[in-house]
């Protein structure tokens, strides 16, 4: 290690933080990767499921010959790991499930390519734990091994991104990449205290997402500051017409740009003109006390900065539970059906036929959230039964979707709690399914209606548990997101504090 | 969205008023088709992997036709465009809004356990397919084509206690073209069969190779007493040639007809056709009919077409067969007989088109390439490209049997000569064979009159109004000239001299 940089200190620094070092040159990727790794190697949360200190130490390596060379990009050097649902070329993916057990990819996907060497030239440090197939609230339902939340490793750090949550909280890496199907960026994030943003619909790629629900899935940044993940995502999204039909055509935004432009203008009330709607129905006896409490506080925060809350109302918020836990289901159980054991993934060791093959090497792959998802989704679009479940869940899916653009005639941004609690023990929920799905109650409706999420840190509950507030935006208004959480962070702390074990 | 695919319209009313065909032991004979024909595009309906036939297994398929994890599907605009000129070219409805849907069953040759296909909205919607049989006009009703993409292969006889999988031609883009059950005979079918395989490779969307699997038929088959409510229908799977299609059908009303008369009902079945028994066997009944569970695949956007694209489609296409066959109606002054015969393919067309303009003769021209060149063509299997007589040298050969050099006859032995490579200058062939007809009427008129001296009882016979008599002069007065006169001007100037 050189340069006489106190290297206790690296896994502290933000991304903006260790790209303005990398930049700087007062210290390597090698030596930013070698330390993160050396963290990883200790870490007791479950966080990863794989690494590979030579593909990372490589990576660095040419990240370094790059910024030799001059090169200057705003991500060039700065470590990161993938939520284990993004196939990767030089690491395993097994999308938290026995069935993909040892598979690897041909191909990067696209969200990992622009991040990568032939991209931003990020480093990968590995892969990160999850929920089997990104279903699940806990992460308790990865076939391997549960995370631990690091505020409480008796708790859950929420899911599906469970690990990237856990990983970036702890500091074993600056950044992750996370899924968003149902909440899963934007949950894990509330509950493990770290900022996450879920796009629109089809801001960044699908293409190497193993899919899980796919009018739903969307990639998003996890990190700890509303500014490092508008780095990330400057970089992650834009259109992939080639590989992704549902990918937006619309150009590449530099959202980093963005928020370091608004800084100077804010003056003290920089978010002067925001209107933020507060829907009745995210306020309710639903959410505990301490959330509510803590999800207030960062409001009058925000009235402090110059916005001003209207009251709306989403009126089909309750509806979003069962129309979300009808069509996922539905296409997960599609999407999953070519896990059959014929080409690549789990095969049963014996089978007497080819639909005793199907039985076995499925029943033994997947595992319980998976298996349950599948069989609703096959019956939700069974004959008899797909115009009362699937088509009507589809037609209220439109009306959430509009209730939503009425709501924005009233406000700019929505805001509210991310999850009705801060997190719970581990093992506390796992024979309850129904209290799982009715938990993802205040993200559902905005993924339903495909628009911009994000939760950013605003205090702690219960056992000092963390608090995230879910800011939603219309189409395509991320920028317009980011700016008003990095507002909300140059005025708070909340982001900057660290699990007490650190 | 109801779960039953609206393929063949199972209602009578929609069949009411159609002529019937000919009766099968009293019972009426009702056919709709599902044909599946393979695009001509290079890669594949979502995939950028190669169409090519023939390749080693598994080699021309990419991320997406293995269906591996993040692999996701992108149109083939391609495809799109020969869906579109297929509607146009059957005077259908081309969508602006369709639909791709899944269709979803486990079987280890459907890579991503779901076959996207078109459900609810297909792309084409309506339209028909005309041609003749027996000399009377046919229009067979279509109800539908839509876009879909093709399974992989099971190979179950190169492992022994295992199957091999090829997933070559995964993906691989397919129309399927649906129609009303508007046919009435084995043989109605067989020719609406032919009439669209010439219209798929006339405007190119489709190679049309039938053993290569490029053209392959379904033929839902019912039968019912005249006035009846319909019969419960069969569907014969994948019937590859014509002579298949008519044998199966044929096959297929002898049995049904035979279950009723023997008081059996017909259960709905896919069944196959089995060349060498020459019998169909039950595949698969209702019963165990897949719930496919269809649904709009939430990887495709509705697939949007834009009217200009349709109208820039329509501007750019050639001459449609029929329109192509009305035009020679009109213009040629062919029998309609003749316009459907010449427009059998774009290749024959061309030739009979060039004839006829270097030699101003289109009936001859007509009669020629229906009759000696395709006889020589088919005798030799050989393509009207590879014909080893050219445009032009039919033409100039026209030319002479046209202003009398030669008999139609003579023309024969020089289309032979050409054919041949004997010789390749029509007029040179005639100068070497001697085949120039007698033009000197003085020289004629001499051997003429020798002919009557020697036959004087034919004379008297033609006199007395015996016209077989006559026809025994004109053969003299060939002998006498070795068939180089003309026999029109032979037999009139027979007809001055005995002043009849």
């Amino acid at each position: 290690m050189s340069g006489g940089l106190n290297n206790t200190e690296l896994h502290d620094l933000g991304v903006a933080q260790l790209a303005a070092k990398l930049a700087a040159r007062e210290v390597s990727s090698l030596e930013v990767t070698q330390h993160f790794l050396a963290r990883i190697r200790q870490e007791q949360l479950g966080a990863f499921l794989a690494t590979d200190a030579d593909v990372s130490l490589a990576q660095a390596k040419a990240a370094d010959t790059r910024l030799a060379a001059g090169e200057r990009t705003p991500l060039l050097g700065v470590p990161l790991a993938h939520k284990d649902v993004f196939v990767t070329r030089d690491f395993p993916t097994t999308a938290g499930s026995k069935m993909l057990e040892n598979y690897r990819s041909p191909f990067d996907a696209t969200v990992v390519s622009r991040l990568g060497a032939q991209g931003a030239g990020m480093v990968t440090l590995g892969k990160l734990n999850c929920d089997e197939f990104a279903m699940g609230s806990g992460n308790d339902n990865s076939a391997y091994k549960p995370v631990k939340n690091p505020w409480d490793t008796g708790r859950i750090p929420g899911g599906s991104s469970g690990g990237s949550a856990a990983a970036v909280a702890a500091r074993l890496v600056p950044a992750a990449t996370g899924t968003d199907t149902g909440g899963s960026i934007r949950q894990p994030a509330s509950l493990s205290g770290i900022t996450g943003i879920k796009p629109t619909y089809g801001r960044c790629s699908r293409y190497g997402m193993v899919a899980f629900a796919s009018s739903l899935d969307q990639a998003g940044p996890m990190a700890r500051s509303a500014l490092d993940c508008a780095l990330l995502l400057s970089s992650m999204a834009g259109p992939d017409p080639d590989r992704d039909s549902t990918s937006l055509d619309l150009p590449a935004i530099d959202y980093a740009a963005d928020l370091l432009a608004a800084r100077p203008a804010g003056g003290d009330k920089p978010l002067k003109g925001l209107r933020i709607g507060l829907p009745k129905q995210f306020f309710g006896t639903g959410c505990a006390p301490d959330v509510l409490a803590a999800v207030r506080g960062a409001l009058a925060e925000y009235e402090k900065l110059g916005a001003t809350l209207v009251d709306v109302s989403l009126p089909l918020t309750e509806l979003s539970i069962p129309v979300y836990y009808v069509i996922a289901p539905a296409e997960a159980s599609s999407n999953l059906s070519r896990f059959d054991g014929v080409r690549y993934g789990h095969r049963a060791a014996h089978y007497t036929d080819l639909d005793d093959m199907y039985k076995k090497s499925r029943s033994e792959g997947f595992g319980d959230e998976a298996t349950r998802r599948i069989m609703i989704g096959t019956y939700v679009l069974s004959h008899g039964y797909y115009d009362a479940y699937y088509l009507k869940a589809q037609k209220i899916r439109r009306l959430i979707a509009q209730d939503f653009q009425t709501a924005f005639t009233q406000c700019d941004i929505i805001a509210g709690p991310v999850s009705p609690t801060v997190a719970w023990k581990i093992g506390e929920k796992s024979d309850d399914p129904v209290a799982n799905y009715r938990a993802d109650i205040y993200t559902l409706s905005s993924s339903l209606a495909g628009l911009p999420g994000m939760s950013v840190p605003a205090g702690f509950g219960a056992g000092g548990m963390p608090v995230g507030l879910q800011l939603i935006g219309n189409y395509f208004k991320e920028a317009q997101l980011l700016g008003a959480a990095h507002q909300f962070q140059l005025a708070t702390d909340w982001h900057l504090r660290q699990p007490p074990s650190l | 969205m109801s779960q039953t695919q609206p393929t063949v319209n199972p209602f009578a009313e929609m069949q009411a008023g159609r002529p019937t065909g000919p009766l099968v032991q009293g019972y009426e004979v009702i056919i709709g088709f599902e044909t599946h024909t393979q695009l001509t595009t290079q890669s594949k309906i979502f995939s950028r992997a190669s169409t090519s036939f023939g390749a080693e297994p598994n080699t021309n398929a990419s991320a997406v036709d293995f269906a591996l994890p993040g692999a996701l599907p992108v149109m083939n605009k391609g495809a799109v465009q020969r869906a579109i000129e297929f509607g146009l070219a059957v005077n259908a409805h081309v969508a602006e809004h369709s639909v791709f849907a899944r269709k979803n069953y486990f079987y280890p040759d459907l890579p991503k356990g779901y076959q996207i296909s078109q459900f609810e909205i297909p792309v084409v919607q309506g339209g028909s397919v005309e041609f003749f049989l027996d000399g009377e006009k046919k229009s067979v009703r279509l109800v539908r084509a839509h876009l879909e993409e093709d399974a992989g292969k099971s190979l179950h006889e190169d492992f022994i206690g295992m199957s091999g999988i090829d997933l070559n031609r995964a993906g691989t883009p397919l129309l399927e073209i649906v129609t009303e059950p508007d046919m009435r005979s084995s043989a109605e079918a067989v020719a609406y069969a032919r009439e669209l395989h010439k219209i798929v490779t006339w405007i190119g969307i489709c190679d049309g190779n039938m053993q290569e699997g490029s053209f392959r038929c379904d033929a839902n088959v019912s039968v019912r007493k005249p006035g009846g409510p319909l019969g419960t229908r069969r569907e014969i799977k994948n019937l590859n040639s014509f002579k298949f299609m008519q044998q199966a059908i044929d096959y297929e009303v002898r049995w049904q007809i035979e279950e009723i008369e023997s008081g059996r009902a017909v259960q709905q079945a896919t069944v196959l056709f089995d060349p060498d028994t020459g019998e169909t066997r039950s595949m698969r009944t209702k019963e165990d009919a897949a719930d496919y569970r269809y649904f709009p695949d939430p990887d495709l956007p509705p697939l949007v077409i834009a009217r200009d694209w349709v109208e820039k489609t329509r501007s750019e296409m050639s001459e449609l067969p029929r329109v192509m066959a009305a035009r020679f109606v009109k213009d040629y002054g062919l029998p309609e007989y003749d316009a459907g015969q010449l427009t059998q393919s774009k290749a024959t067309a061309a030739f009979f088109e060039a004839v006829a303009a270097a030699s101003q003769q289109a009936k001859l021209a007509s009669n020629w390439v229906m009759g000696e060149l395709s006889r020589r063509l088919n005798s030799e299997e050989k393509s009207i490209e590879a014909s080893a007589v050219s445009a032009a040298q039919l033409a100039a050969l026209i030319g002479r049997i046209a202003d009398g050099t030669i008999s139609n006859n003579a023309a024969k032995q020089v289309f032979d000569a050409l054919w041949t490579g004997e010789g390749a200058d029509v007029d040179a062939v005639i100068e070497a064979k001697g085949l120039k007809q007698m033009s000197d009427t003085g020289e004629l008129e001499k051997i003429i009159d020798d002919v009557l001296a020697a036959n004087a009882k034919n004379v008297e016979e033609v006199r007395a109004g015996n016209a077989k008599a006559m026809n025994a002069l004109v053969g003299q007065a060939m002998k006498a000239t070795k068939g180089k006169a003309n026999p029109a001007q032979v037999n009139e100037l027979l007809k001055k001299k005995l002043g009849s």
